[in-house]
């Protein structure tokens, strides 16, 4: 709170500036409070483990961020996070919970370990593109049939999507394992393996593909697109309350199928560099929960697409330290879990503070 | 032919044990949410309050030697994760379904951290009563084996039914759910009642985690809940909020479950894959049929941030 | 569970090896030197899970393997369990090699393999990549990668023999998680070996298409039980419910992977487990006297890759007999499963008269059929 006075308290300038300062400070200052205080709850638990939280801690920032390695274990989890976690903070833009990414992440997935086959000849310039059309393609149909099912019948989509990504999943192992199955694939069956030039890379200079790159760049035109078009500007509008959105006469239909059908398309397109970036072909493996991941990222970041990208770094920083802290300590694989958990009620909890730190900066200021 | 087989009749039989078997967690988790959401407020996170309940329970009645122990215990520590939940989502401007998501991987975290010593033990299972007395064929008997909990569930069902319809404590709860200030007119404190609210929903919920690793499947390992949990919660919209029809949901959800591996054991074995998905496929179908635009939220409770 | 102070000196047999069989000289005699000889170059050692350690299973086999090597001096193990077939899995291997030193790991799945291993090996050519299950082939894949595996489709048959001798309705049952040829080839097995008993014997196999989903196996146990198989056995990676589901039910069950008797002491008839403490040790002692693990290494009952648990109360007099015989043959060598003349489920000839795939046949490895008298399909 200090630190919020003294950003915000200190120039001498308009009461306003002054006001949107403190709102900037306070969204800064009020989820690293709580972060720490998260840290220290977890740093509570472990002494009655026995285990010593300096220690612990020394090796979650060794793990996460203390090394060029590290940085980029960090960096390559969060590259699917970004893009499943804009699955769902794009349809939360309506007002819509939608929680089935997961669905759209496996089939986009499946859509370009298919499609590779028949392209197994085209230049990477042509593949790739077509590849990743693909996958965001089926995925926007995927989430975007939620949508539509909420506009055009009044099914809710919270469960809609929850059932259509358990549906993917099934299809996506019927398929894998029957039409799509490469024979040589044995013990893991896949679909055929992707030919050279259809396997995307990694970012010059760095170990972690280009997954990571295409995700900040989505979660900044979703950015964009909320903040500084008509259509966000629809969307804000309508997001309040989609029944009164209507009887304004705001196109309520499209901007549902559309918000929901572009999340769909992103996660989508996280399932294309699963396949094209990692795997090399499609496979259960897709399945890895990241969709629900996205979920929380989703709502941390406060349904902005910009704050995902810190919070999503902020998650696959703990995953990467998770072995490391098994290694080292001799904690169980759930030890990462329960601090993530804590750490993220503590970040949720502290909603509750902000306006009131504003008023009370705003308050001295003035 | 060799004794025992009875061919096609098995599916049915098979889908009839199956719903039996299956349901009766989806059932205590649907029935808690359902009261929770009732009172205006979501617990997306019963999924871990499950886990919590299926290690506690597993865990009790390995120390103690008695399964209901377990289902006591495991029913207060959902508790106690439902009054958190509800106390944390009283404070002003905190999201219920985002908690609800974070307390679903803290459950899971400390079901998993704490659980790890009671994967080899045994636990005394919860018992059965054997309603399938009357036949001689052992495929019926086995499936109208019938645990005591799955006759709990529906009495309690009914109960909830009756309670919210016809009691003070449920038109309070109505009420609150409705709208808060409505409730607050009447001298209600409505952050209070839902916090009890779902403090109950999550002791059902520990419950439906002791029936997993006390009976059906009756052990404790960390693949105990394929995301029951989260699917039950997501049930409650499609049972409208009304536990009679929590008691269907679950039954078509289990039931449909039993179907996958019935049809293989009757030698129709393509596309499995594709009959495991039946439980989703039939709750999306009925889930389209039944709604429609212009009641899209009939029997929604007003206050539910979800169906806003 | 399996014990893990067999000796070290058990030398890796060499019909196993497709290459590199000269290392084994070196193995076997280090085992005979002094422990405290070998202390001076310190080894670090790598193990990844799919799933949780204590999972009365697959991963359970493996960390016992693991921690018989903490035995040894100078070797350091270090450990992760449930790393998914991700990025996560390759991240885990080179957070072991970067920050704790490890030069030889096991990453256990088979999952791990393509591409995750494949990816890494090169990247670090000074680090041993081993792997369980795959198919090394000097042709397509790098030489600081190796798989090893065990014939444990001969613990199935085994199984089948006790299954044969207990069985009362003539059918007996297999829960198995995915069509793929380490499974099949074990279904086949103990169809087989119960067949060895009495060829009119069917197996009824239902598929869970998930490697861990306890429910699921449950409710697959309760329809071989309600189709009337009264022997049931599995290939998931966690048997625990399957054993207790059947037991429950009244089934006799065999385990798989780990010893399950505890569980059902009465209904236990025997079970096919893994032994990879030893396997570990031998490859961790190679690598100490500072020579390199053959790359294709596979062993069976005979090498002590894989053992049975002992037999159950409710194996009869004949059926011990006939299991111990069996056994014996298997030790010798020689012993085929897969002989002539054999036909799959849906008709077609998998072996002629007289012809005969040994236990080492690399064929075997890409089974993609079910025996006759398996009730179910590939896919």
């Amino acid at each position: 709170m200090a630190l919020a006075e003294s950003l915000s308290g200190g120039g001498a300038r308009s009461t306003l500036l002054r006001a949107g300062l403190a709102r900037r400070a306070e969204a800064v200052v009020i989820p690293l409070l709580a972060l720490l205080a998260g840290l220290a709850v977890f740093g509570l638990f472990l002494l009655t483990q026995g285990k010593s939280p300096v220690d612990f801690f020394a090796l979650v920032w060794k793990g996460a961020y203390g090394s060029a390695f590290s940085w980029q274990n960090t960096l390559s989890r969060a590259a699917p996070l970004l893009l499943s976690a804009l699955c769902v903070a794009l349809p939360a833009r309506l007002g819509l919970v939608v929680i089935g990414g997961e669905g759209a992440i496996v089939l986009g997935g499946v859509a370009a370990g298919a499609l590779a086959g028949p392209l197994a000849g085209a230049p990477a310039i042509v593949g790739l593109p077509l590849l990743a059309a693909a996958a965001m393609v089926v995925g926007g149909v995927w989430i975007g049939a939620s949508g539509a099912l909420r506009h055009l019948r009044g099914v809710n989509e919270t469960i809609a999507s929850l059932l259509l990504s358990y549906i993917a999943i099934a299809l996506m192992n019927q398929l894998v394992e029957g039409p799509l199955r490469d024979p040589a694939s044995l013990n893991k069956p896949s679909t055929a393996p992707l030919a050279d030039q259809l396997r995307v890379g990694n970012m010059p200079g760095m170990d972690v593909h280009w997954g990571l790159a295409f995700g900040i760049a989505a979660c900044v035109l979703s950015w964009v697109l909320i903040e500084r078009t008509t259509w966000g500007f629809a969307a804000r509008i309508a997001g309040g309350n989609l029944r009164a959105a209507e009887v304004q006469g705001l196109p309520v239909g499209r901007l549902i199928v559309g918000f929901t059908a572009l999340g769909g398309a992103f996660a989508g397109l996280a399932g294309f560099f699963e396949v094209t970036a990692i795997h090399g072909s499609a496979n259960a493996s897709l399945a890895a929960g990241y969709g629900y991941t996205g979920i929380l990222i989703a709502f941390l970041a406060r349904q902005n697409t910009l704050a995902i990208i810190p919070v999503a770094i902020l998650l696959a920083g703990f995953d990467a330290s998770s072995g490391l802290v098994q290694r080292r300590m001799q904690l169980p694989d759930a030890t990462v879990q329960v601090l993530q958990g804590l750490v993220f009620m503590a970040i949720l909890m502290s909603e509750t503070l902000y306006g009131r730190l504003r008023l009370f900066a705003a308050g001295k200021g003035a | 032919m060799t004794t025992g087989d009875i061919g096609l009749w098995g599916v049915p039989i098979a889908v009839i044990g199956g719903a039996i078997r299956v349901s009766t967690p989806i059932l205590f988790v649907s029935l808690g949410e359902t009261l929770t959401e009732r009172s205006g407020r979501i617990n997306l996170g019963l999924e871990g309050t499950l886990v919590i309940g299926a290690m506690t329970g597993y865990a009790t009645a390995v120390l103690t030697g008695s399964a209901w122990a377990g289902v006591l215990v495991a029913a207060l520590a959902g508790a106690v994760f439902g009054l958190v939940h509800g106390l944390v989502c009283s404070l002003p401007k905190v999201n219920d379904i985002a908690i609800g998501i974070a307390m679903m991987l803290l459950g899971t975290g400390l079901a998993f951290y704490f659980g790890k010593p009671f994967i080899q033990p045994v636990a005394p299972n919860l018992p059965a009563i054997p309603l399938g007395w009357w036949s001689d064929l052992p495929q019926v008997q086995a499936a109208l084996n019938v645990n005591v909990l799955f006759l709990i569930g529906l009495a309690l069902a009914f109960a909830m039914h009756w309670m919210l319809r016809a009691t003070r404590p449920g038109l309070i709860v109505r009420v609150v759910g409705d709208s808060s200030d409505a409730a607050r007119a009447m001298g209600l404190k409505p952050a209070q009642i839902r916090t009890i609210a779902t403090a109950i929903g999550g002791a059902f919920a520990g419950v439906g985690g002791a029936y997993l690793s006390l009976y059906y499947p009756g052990s404790w390992n960390e693949a105990i809940s394929s995301g029951q949990g989260l699917m039950a919660v997501a049930l409650v919209i499609f049972a409208r909020w009304n536990p009679i029809a929590c008691i269907w949901a679950a039954l078509l959800f289990g039931g449909a479950g039993a179907l996958g591996p019935a049809l293989q054991s009757v030698g129709v074995t393509q596309g499995y894959y594709l009959f495991y998905a039946a439980p989703y496929v039939l709750t999306l179908g009925v889930l389209i049929a039944t709604s429609s635009p212009s009641r899209a939220m009939a029997g929604a409770p007003g206050e539910l941030s979800i169906t806003k | 569970m399996t014990s893990l102070t067999r000796p070290f000196s058990h030398p890796l047999s060499r019909r196993g090896f497709l290459r590199g069989s000269a290392a084994l000289g070196g193995a076997a005699a280090l085992s005979s030197l002094p422990l405290g000889a070998r202390a001076e170059t310190p080894l670090t050692v790598g193990f990844i899970y799919v799933g949780p350690r204590d999972d009365y299973g697959y991963n359970q086999a493996h960390a016992i393997g693991a921690a018989a090597l903490k035995e040894i001096p100078g070797v350091t193990v270090v450990e992760e369990e449930n790393v998914p077939e991700t990025i996560d899995v390759q991240k885990s291997m080179e957070s072991m090699i970067n920050l704790d030193g490890a030069t030889l790991l096991f990453p256990t799945s088979f999952g791990y393999f393509d591409p995750h291993i494949l990816t890494l090996a090169p990247k670090y050519p000074e680090v041993r990549f081993e792997h369980c299950g795959g198919l090394w082939s000097a042709d397509k894949h790098p030489t600081n990668a190796g798989s090893y595996f065990g014939y444990i489709g001969m613990g199935q048959y085994l199984n089948g023999v006790a299954a044969g001798h207990v069985t009362q309705t003539k059918k007996i049952g297999f829960v198995a998680a995915k069509p793929i040829p380490q499974v099949l080839l074990n279904i086949n097995s103990f169809l087989l070996g119960a067949r060895s008993v009495d060829p009119t014997i069917m197996c009824q196999v239902i598929f869970t298409g998930e490697w861990s989903l306890a429910v699921k196996e449950a409710e697959a146990t309760n329809a071989l039980a309600d189709a009337g198989c009264d022997v049931i056995t599995c290939h998931v990676d966690s048997p625990k419910v399957v054993i207790e589901t059947a037991a429950g039910r009244g089934s006799f069950v065999c385990g798989y992977h780990a010893d399950q008797s505890a569980l059902a002491p009465e209904k236990y008839l025997t079970g096919a487990e893994w032994n990879w403490g030893k396997v570990y040790t031998d490859m961790v002692n190679t690598t100490l006297a500072g020579e390199t693990i053959p790359n294709f290494v596979r062993g069976g009952l005979a090498e002590g890759f894989v053992t049975m648990s002992p037999l159950g109360p409710a194996v009869p007099e004949a059926g011990r007999s006939q299991f111990e015989a069996v056994k014996a043959e298997i030790m010798t060598g020689g012993f085929s499963v897969i002989k002539g003349p054999l036909k799959d489920n849906a008709g077609n000839v998998v072996a002629t008269e007289g012809q005969a795939f040994l236990e080492t046949d690399p064929s075997l490895e890409s089974m993609g059929y079910l025996v006759e008298g398996v009730i179910g399909a590939t896919s």
